[in-house]
């Protein structure tokens, strides 16, 4: 392997340590990736008790829009953890420093990758665990398929937050703010808390381009009808990888363009 | 093939210089940051990089720090070119500056460590403290990078461009914002350290005092070109000044630019 590809599981380990240390010097910041989905959960566990008296199509599956809340926020912090991690070098200004280490920019992203997932893990587990006592609905009994639909969100919360980074790179700090909006856009068709046939017909092609609406409607059938549709598993995984190919090329053209514009010694605030 | 790679870089280390530079240029859309710079720093010297602002002498040390890529040339550091190569070179070269923090909400200790493990260092724990000790700043290991003083800050940020034991240090303006005191102190470490390892310095400066001590070759820069060299006393004695600062506002005043003289 040449010296330029050469991995070092250490560099990206030691990524990781700084952003645990960040996580840990702040208790504000820990508790803030509880809070959301937690809050996210009561909303929605409260709005789903009202419906199960008031509406068939909860009534059948009590869980669905706990489960479409749950799973829609792997995505959104799947895709916020990375950025977050992202912003908090450009914060502190310290591209110049690590650059200049024999980090590879691969390494650091897969140091951000690693810590998505954390961040997502960290946020998701309580509140999934508190809707068990507070409403009876475990998202577990979901079962095998919890951890497609999980990965598949997480696997398209990386792509668009490696674009976002790309970005941000390119377009500076005043970019920043799309790292907390450009996801938003995914969710009206993604189908998240209705069938992707709801949607008219022009917009159900611009859904069925993206593999979150594949886990939704996955999701739906496991729920209503209790199957598992490996179609749409598989479709979903292409797609996954067609945009993290897509978002991981943003990401390391904008570096590139960043070493040659000399952005990486002046990025920040 | 790892015996043959190190092997090889171990002979190319033995003759090449420190850095070596030829013909750089480094163009942007609005302006020419270097302007066709070549020079050599031979092993185990201060060498610096001279200018008022704008003069491209950040901009070189970006490029031999592999932060930033020129628009022509070529660059060697300790034998390796930068432009294909740069990890067989980063391992072995540091930099400080006091313009580039330390990220602020970690500890000094968290930051060192973090580093020490990019540099991929076995004796991380005792690297520090060894450093922490010759530094002077073991008291305040633990705490956040953001709270220290300016002093403090400089010999912090000295420490982790010292973690990897460099056989190249590049330095932008180490000693800009501190007291004389801790100005002095720094340059002391510095002429030290640089004895005891062998290392090379190359530094950007606008302290002509500092560099007429440190340094035994400088290059002075105008508008991305260097427009003439040597060593501080011959610098000196050729523009017929009595210390370096005279002579760099006689180049910095010159309304053209001058090319170095001929030999």
């Amino acid at each position: 392997m040449s010296t330029e590809l050469s991995f070092s599981a250490g560099r990206v380990w030691a990524m990781l340590l700084r952003y645990l240390y960040l996580l840990r010097s702040s208790w504000p910041r820990t508790l803030e990736l509880l809070y959301w989905p937690t809050l996210q959960m009561l909303i929605w566990g409260f709005m789903s008790q009202f419906l199960y008296s008031n509406s068939s199509y909860v009534y059948r599956a009590f869980g669905v829009l706990l489960a479409a809340v749950m799973l829609w926020d792997v995505l959104f912090r799947g895709q916020l953890g990375l950025s977050m991690s992202f912003l908090e070098e450009m914060w502190a200004r310290n591209l110049g420093h690590l650059f200049v280490t024999p980090l590879r920019p691969y390494e650091w992203v897969l140091s951000l990758l690693s810590m998505s997932m954390i961040r997502v893990l960290l946020g998701m587990l309580p509140a999934a665990l508190l809707a068990i006592p507070l409403y009876h609905y475990s998202i577990f009994s979901i079962g095998l398929p919890l951890i497609a639909f999980f990965a598949v969100l997480l696997i398209l919360g990386w792509a668009l937050g490696l674009a976002i980074c790309g970005l941000i790179l390119r377009q500076g700090m005043g970019a920043e703010g799309l790292a907390w909006t450009v996801v938003f856009t995914l969710s009206p068709i993604s189908a998240v808390y209705y069938p992707v046939s709801i949607l008219p017909t022009w917009l159900q092609h611009a859904a069925w381009a993206l593999p979150s609406t594949y886990v939704f409607e996955g999701m739906r059938a496991v729920l209503f009808s209790g199957i598992f549709r490996t179609d749409y598993l598989l479709t979903a995984l292409v797609l996954d990888i067609l945009y993290l190919g897509l978002g991981a090329s943003v990401f390391f053209v904008s570096f590139h363009n960043a070493r040659r514009r000399g952005a990486l010694l002046q990025m920040g605030e | 093939m790892l015996a043959e790679c190190c092997a090889t870089s171990h002979i190319g280390a033995m003759v090449a210089p420190a850095v070596k530079v030829d013909n750089l240029v480094k163009r942007y859309p609005a302006a020419v940051a270097v302007d066709g710079i070549s020079f050599t720093v031979a092993r185990g010297v201060t060498a610096a990089l001279l200018g008022g602002n704008g003069a491209g002498k950040t901009t070189t040390l970006s490029i031999l720090l592999g932060l930033l890529l020129p628009t022509a040339g070529k660059v060697h550091v300790l034998g390796e070119d930068m432009l294909r190569r740069r990890y067989r070179a980063l391992p072995r070269m540091n930099f400080s500056s006091p313009f580039v923090d330390l990220p602020h909400r970690l500890t000094v200790r968290q930051n060192l460590l973090i580093y020490a493990r990019l540099y991929g260092l076995a004796d991380r724990r005792e690297r520090i403290e060894r450093l922490a000790s010759d530094l002077q700043i073991a008291d305040f290991l633990g705490r956040p990078a953001g709270k220290l003083s300016a002093g403090q800050k400089t010999r912090v940020a000295l420490a982790k461009a010292l973690l990897n034991e460099p056989e190249l240090l590049l330095l932008d303006e180490p000693t800009a914002s501190l007291d004389p005191d801790t100005g002095d102190w720094v340059r002391s470490y510095l002429e030290t350290w640089r004895v005891r390892t062998g290392a090379t310095i190359l530094m950007a400066s606008h302290n002509m005092s500092e560099v007429e001590r440190l340094c035994s070759e400088v290059m002075m820069m105008k508008a991305g070109r260097i427009v003439d060299r040597g060593s501080p006393q011959t610098l000196i004695d050729r523009y017929g000044r009595t210390n370096l600062e005279e002579v760099f506002l006689h180049i910095a005043r010159q309304p053209r630019i001058e090319l170095e003289p001929a030999n």
